[in-house]
């Protein structure tokens, strides 16, 4: 199953976004990297090296991510893991990607299928 | 030359300053950014200073990987990542070597700031590190050309690094969390590029101390 890493500055969003998915997607390999060390706002490269280890899957794993240093220290993250080519960083909102992503790996779905149903979560009309 | 001992005193000044300017650069960030450059700068070099010690008998290239690797880990901003890439990329230029040539000194420069370009996907003229570093490292290659010493050729660097400092207060950032303030932007100067004159007038300290 595809992995899923869930990147915010605060814990309580990458915990709550996996929180809101896991509750449609009980079997999801999720992981939330949210805050700093020491419980601050801020990103941390180990939460996010040991999320990637979290949901290790040869299938790839997605990456979401909230704003600013988020998608560099994912980066960073990635380009500390030798095998990393099924590690994606995907550009979607972060609540919504979550959620759809987790539904989408968990019923199987391959890398490629999951990273396009997180991409169109952009445009994902609420009203 | 920068021995192993200067390398390691150089961290350690360099350290101390960010505790020193922990505000100052806080405050700065605060107008433009997300207000915890200072602290963040503070909090990865304590995580550094605690590693300090058991790094003495090491080579120069462990010592700044193992700088990087804990300012990537302790951070917690994107000076993390970018301040982390550029020590990991500067030790490895160093190959493991007990002292550091002038040569190997600019190498090492040349590798950090390679390393935030890469990692920042960044040029100078964005209102970033890039705009005290690259005219700081400019600097030292020339003074170094025109044959002068390295106190004199870091001496020269950290006044062309704080020239970068008041350029950014000129410039509309276009990178970063500053970039959402748009033209607000501009009267500010960047904290990211203040926190690294700091670090050049840190080696410039240490090569003084050195007396060389």
């Amino acid at each position: 199953m595809v992995g899923i890493v869930v990147v915010s500055h605060s814990q309580k969003i990458a915990e709550g976004a996996c929180e809101l998915a896991l509750q449609m997607a009980p079997k999801a390999k999720i992981a939330a990297a949210g805050g700093t060390k020491d419980g601050r706002i801020g990103i941390d490269v180990a939460k996010i090296l040991a999320g990637i280890q979290a949901v290790q899957s040869d299938e790839g794993i997605v990456i979401l991510v909230d704003i600013g240093s988020a998608v560099m220290s994912s980066e960073t993250a990635i380009d500390m893991i030798p095998d990393n080519e099924n590690i994606v960083i995907v550009d979607a909102p972060l609540v919504e990607g979550t959620f759809f992503g987790a539904v989408e790996a968990s019923v199987g779905s391959p890398l490629a299928k999951v990273i396009e149903v997180l991409k169109e979560s952009k445009n994902y009309r609420k009203i | 030359m920068a021995t192993k001992a200067e390398i390691l005193d150089f961290i350690k000044i360099f350290g101390d300053k960010m505790a020193e300017h922990r505000q100052e650069l806080t405050d700065l960030d605060q107008v433009i950014g997300d207000g915890d450059h200072g602290i963040n700068m503070n909090r990865g070099f304590n995580a550094v200073g605690e590693k300090l010690p058991t790094l003495a008998d090491k080579s120069i290239t462990e010592i700044l990987k193992t700088v990087g690797m804990t300012l990537v880990s302790t951070v917690g901003g994107a000076a993390g990542p970018l301040y982390g890439t550029a020590f990991m990329r500067a030790g490895e230029s160093a190959k493991s070597k007990e002292a550091l040539s002038d040569q190997d000194v600019i190498l090492a420069f040349d590798e950090g700031v390679g390393g935030i370009k890469f990692r920042g996907k960044a040029v100078q003229g964005e209102k970033t590190i890039l705009d005290s570093m690259i005219p700081a490292i400019d600097a030292i290659k020339k003074s170094i050309r025109e044959g002068k010493p390295m106190t004199v050729a870091l001496d020269e660097a950290e006044k062309a690094a704080w020239e970068g400092v008041a350029y950014t207060k000129t410039i509309i950032a276009t990178k970063g969390r500053a970039s959402y303030l748009g033209e607000r932007s501009i009267g500010h100067q960047d904290p990211g590029a203040t926190s690294m004159a700091y670090l050049f007038q840190a080696a410039k300290e240490a090569a003084q101390k050195s007396g060389k």
